[in-house]
């Protein structure tokens, strides 16, 4: 009796000592798999907004992904409905389409039809319109818009900007 | 200490000190099957075969492979496809076996399923079954990504995007797994560790489990005969061996093991040598760029299946459905309600169950290979919703079943 509650407790101290052990190990085996501070702090571009042409779509990079951005017409302008002027991102007296070209569903890059102006998404059907709202499911949203600072013509991505924040705060983007 | 004596021969030598005589007789000449069995009971054996053929073609692929996103598509491509003496053949048995070792898991699995050979005590050969196949999928996956083609990139990008859980938008722990914010170099190297090290280990660790499950409720057979395996062995023992329902794993049972698997291996290295293009797809002959999807992404057809029950709903619905078709045959044993251990044919509705199964199966399969468009997004829809049609059903339909 007095040997079984002395191997008790022996039982006891290892399963303390061994359960310190496994929380460190399991913090440090989770810290090892984080994204290294250098892929944290390469995570920024700068555009020029001056130089896009109007209504034809370009692809930028911004932390491995491509960015589209879509100058729009006058005509694209003047039929805007609410929600596509919530998303409207304007520099100077430009209006432009600014999304992570990466689908909502699981990540693949839509195409671009440049006479229907809108995307597909090859991978489960997805569509999205010219102004990066969705139509077709099964994507569950529009596209999302990259965090954005604008600074004159010049558009910082990876800073938050007021009108970025603005459209975080509405839901518009994620 | 036990007491040794002067050994009379190597073999003594070798029984005093390891019971080699006792193993040998535990694990191979009274190891006792059944007679009345067919050849789908050789599944097993093609398997283990079929794994080794991986593991000896990886070791050989992993002294010119090289994890580095800038060198990994040539050290593939150029170095072991065209510098390395015979590369090409260990790249090609890699990848036919990696697609055929599914072919094989699907039969074995059919195969439990059509005999009941999950039921009475053997639902342990099931789980570790059903465990081995999801070890294999996420190890077909994670060397899908070696060669770091196109297909590489973009099945790494959807798949990982799969764990930020639709709605919950988990996006850190998507990030967390690739290690980046998108698949680059940490997620190669991660990856290609998973691949060569913990997955590999986790299967055997996984196989070694799924023979002992084996071992108390023996190997299932063709009638669904319940056998008492003890008095049948020692009637074998004693020299009836003719009217014994047993028979000795090693060499009766293995003799025709073997002589499925040597029509297996002919099949095989027919594949590798001449029909290798199957196991490879043109697409990944691309180096990966995360700046173009290719036109049409679709899985290894193996995983097709279960892709096609993601694609037709909306992202929530989908993940769920998704998540479903996963863990739901894991739960066969106590979905299945009928005490029945017998062949389906004789099982009434369960046999109508078990094909529809197989053909719904074989439908989702052929659609998540052709485009979601038209007709076909409408037939992968319906077959999607049969899937889980039927597994809802089962219990309702074994549980009246009339005991044979």
């Amino acid at each position: 009796m007095h040997n079984s509650s002395r191997r008790g407790f022996m039982g006891k101290a290892f399963g303390a000592v061994a359960g310190v052990g496994v929380v460190g190990s399991l913090v440090a085996m989770k810290k090892t798999w984080d994204p290294l501070p250098s892929v944290k702090a390469a995570g920024f571009t700068t555009l020029d907004m001056s130089i896009y042409p109007e209504g034809e779509l370009i692809t930028e990079k911004w932390r491995g992904k491509p960015i589209f951005v879509l100058k729009k017409t006058a005509e694209m302008i003047a039929g805007q409905t609410e929600s596509q002027k919530a998303r409207d991102v304007v520099v100077g007296d430009s209006h432009f389409m600014l999304a992570i070209g990466l689908c909502t569903h699981l990540g693949c890059i839509p195409g671009y039809n440049a006479a229907e102006k809108s995307f597909l998404c090859a991978c489960h059907g997805g569509m999205f319109n010219w102004a990066g709202e969705v139509t077709k499911v099964p994507p569950p949203r529009g596209f999302d818009i990259p965090p954005f600072k604008i600074e004159g013509n010049k558009m910082i991505l990876g800073e938050a900007g007021p009108e970025y924040q603005a459209m975080k705060d509405s839901g518009i983007t994620l | 200490m036990a007491h040794f004596t002067k050994a009379t021969s190597v073999k003594d030598w070798l029984n005093q000190r390891l019971a080699i005589e006792k193993v040998e007789k535990v694990m191979a000449s009274e190891y006792w099957i059944p007679k009345n069995i067919n050849f789908l009971w050789a599944m097993g054996m093609v398997l283990a075969i079929t794994f080794a053929l991986l593991l000896v073609s990886g070791i050989f692929l992993l002294m010119y492979y090289q994890p580095d996103v800038k060198d990994a598509f040539y050290s593939v491509n150029y170095t072991i496809m065209r510098d390395v003496d015979f590369g090409w053949l260990w790249r090609h048995v890699h990848g036919v076996a990696a697609s055929v070792v599914f072919l094989i898991i699907y039969i074995h699995m059919f195969t439990g399923i059509y005999y009941g050979s999950y039921k009475k005590g053997r639902e342990m050969i099931w789980i570790s079954g059903m465990l081995l196949f999801v070890t294999f999928s996420a190890e077909a996956f994670s060397g899908y990504m070696l060669p770091w083609g196109q297909m590489s990139y973009w099945a790494g990008m959807v798949i990982t995007n799969i764990f930020s859980l639709g709605g919950l938008h988990m996006d850190g722990l998507v990030e967390w797994i690739r290690g980046d914010y998108v698949p680059a170099q940490a997620f190669l190297t991660r990856f290609f560790m998973l691949h060569v090290l913990l997955l590999p280990l986790a299967i055997m660790g996984l196989i070694g489990l799924h023979f002992a499950a084996l071992r108390l409720p023996h190997v299932n057979n063709q009638d669904g005969e319940e056998i008492d395996f003890d008095a049948e062995s020692k009637k074998y023992l004693a020299g009836d061996k003719a009217g014994s329902k047993v028979m000795r794993f090693a060499n009766d049972f293995m003799s025709k093991d073997m002589m499925v698997v040597g029509i297996y291996l002919i099949f095989f290295f027919y594949l590798v040598f001449f029909q290798y293009g199957f196991a490879l797809d043109p697409v990944n002959f691309d180096p990966a760029d995360g700046l173009k999807t290719p036109a049409h992404i679709y899985p290894e057809w193996y995983f097709l299946w279960s892709y096609e029950i993601l694609r037709p709903f909306s992202v929530n619905i989908g993940l769920m459905a998704f998540g479903f078709a996963q863990v739901i045959f894991m739960l066969l044993p106590w979905l299945d309600r009928s005490p029945n251990a017998v062949p389906a044919s004789r099982r009434g509705a369960f046999s109508i169950w078990f094909w529809l199964l197989l053909i719904d199966m074989i439908v989702l399969t052929a659609m998540g290979k052709l485009p979601p468009e038209g007709i076909f997004s409408t037939i992968g829809l319906v077959a999607a919703l049969a899937f889980i049609v039927l597994w809802i059903a089962l219990p309702f339909i074994t549980m009246n079943e009339k005991k044979v």
